[in-house]
């Protein structure tokens, strides 16, 4: 339990996927100028992280590393991300009419998300055991989900803001979200004192 | 004549014009993740450079062989194999630069460079004009993360490739921890992004190319979600979204209703002209 914490506290606060490990700026940077393709966007991100983990991490340890094939993990697993991705949205289409629309138009843009690819590949380099897998995974989407919220918060009183014409647009963007990047360096040390 | 003058242009054009990373806003995560140092910054740009020429020539290539619906995968498979073996060689040869960029350098298969280039160019170009223009978009790429890498190293580190910097030390400056953490990686970017938009403005008349839309952001598949991608364009220039002043609203325009029916029209239009 003590150990699904520190995965999870740390995936969400202190190595945050966009704002700290700097995966999927593509997709934070493009969509969080609404509240609904944010929302749409996270809970995506979170659903495919956690599939495409408890997929390619079987797949990993007992298929490719026993034959020593490691070193094909990208390809494998941008293979197997990108068949997720189509047979999810399958899947979810006919099943849960409801999440598809809250989510379909979302699923494509994410098998070159590299959030995925990147969670994936962390997990199997620290080598976690597949509860602690999933756990990161989980932490990984709430972290984004969490940096996308925020994002969009701040990105939608800028709107209103007198900013000089060279920086209008994305240089304004960024800037707001290197604030909201030195807010999160708050957390540092946060585990080191709660967990000991 | 003319061809020779065209080659010559898409091999420019990379460096200021379309620079994929200050203009095209293309692998925004490694440039922000690897530019701690100016070293840093380098190889990750020299490393997807190589894989970026080696992907558009394979794929333009292949360009008539593969069917149009199943380009994407046909295309990640080429791009995550050439970054296979890119990482055997770093490994072999380079393996403190491996070490360094760590997660990044097998994150390049995701890199919206590539497959936004594989998409936008070498796709409909014949190999030599693709190559050419994965040579031009790889040293703009390089060019950008060296600007990066280097002003964080020397804000953040005092250091320029490792070499101290030596009015830093005697001119009383102290270096800032800050520019070396992620904070001052998306302020160096935000600024490095209004330099060039300031300097793209002041030398090509025109406005730079649109970005975040389905020609430029690969991971747009499908009809149904460049509809996102069309409704969320995050670009310089004049924003729609400004609260106009209140004197210089028609009346017409001040009935409620009469701008949520005009705003999507108005996009209809440029889509179409598009």
């Amino acid at each position: 339990m003590k150990t699904f914490l520190i995965i999870m506290l740390s995936m969400v606060l202190i190595d945050n996927l966009v704002l700290s490990r700097f995966l999927g700026i593509c997709s934070f940077l493009g969509l969080t100028k609404s509240l609904k393709n944010a929302m749409g966007m996270s809970i995506a991100v979170i659903f495919v992280m956690l599939v495409a983990t408890a997929v390619t991490y079987p797949i990993y340890w007992s298929i490719l590393e026993p034959v020593n094939l490691g070193y094909l993990q990208t390809v494998v697993f941008i293979l197997v991300i990108a068949a997720v991705v189509q047979v999810l949205e399958a899947i979810i289409r006919k099943t849960f009419p409801p999440l598809y629309n809250a989510m379909g138009i979302y699923l494509p843009l994410i098998t070159t998300n590299c959030a995925i690819l990147g969670v994936m590949l962390i997990n199997i380099q620290e080598a976690y055991s597949f509860g602690d897998a999933m756990i990161s995974s989980l932490g990984a989407g709430v972290g984004y989900t969490l940096a996308m919220f925020l994002f969009t918060g701040v990105r939608e009183k800028m709107e209103k803001a007198d900013i000089p014409p060279f920086f209008e647009g994305l240089p304004s963007t960024l800037m707001a979200a290197s604030i909201v990047s030195v807010s999160f360096m708050g957390f540092k040390g946060v585990i080191e004192n709660l967990f000991g | 004549m003319a061809k020779k003058k065209s080659s010559g242009r898409e091999l420019v054009k990379g460096i200021i014009k379309e620079n994929p990373l200050f203009v095209l806003m293309l692998g925004t995560c490694p440039a922000l993740a690897v530019t701690t140092s100016a070293a840093n910054g380098v190889g990750m740009g020299i490393a997807a450079t190589a894989v970026l020429i080696l992907s558009n020539l394979v794929i333009s290539l292949l360009r008539k062989i593969v069917p149009d619906r199943v380009r994407i995968p046909v295309y990640i498979t080429v791009i995550a194999s050439l970054v296979t073996i890119l990482q055997f060689l770093l490994e072999a040869y380079l393996p403190e630069l491996n070490s360094s960029l760590g997660i990044f350098i097998p994150l390049i298969t995701v890199n919206c460079i590539i497959l936004g280039r594989a998409e936008a160019f070498a796709r409909n170009h014949g190999p030599w004009l693709s190559v050419l223009d994965g040579i031009g978009m790889g040293i703009g790429f390089t060019i950008a993360l060296l600007f990066m890498g280097g002003l964080r190293e020397i804000l953040g580190f005092g250091t320029f490739f490792d070499m101290p910097v030596p009015w830093i030390k005697e001119g009383g400056f102290q270096p800032m921890m800050i520019f070396g953490l992620p904070a001052g990686g998306f302020a160096i970017f935000g600024l490095m992004v209004a330099i060039t938009n300031s300097l793209t403005r002041k030398f090509y008349k025109r406005q730079p190319l649109e970005t975040m839309d389905r020609v430029h952001y690969p991971g747009s598949v499908s009809p149904s979600t460049d509809a996102i991608y069309e409704e969320t364009e995050v670009q310089d220039g004049p924003r729609p979204a400004r609260t106009p002043d209140p004197g210089s609203v028609p009346e017409a325009l001040k009935k409620p209703g009469a701008l949520a029916v005009e705003t999507p029209d108005k996009k209809d239009e440029s889509e179409d002209a598009k």
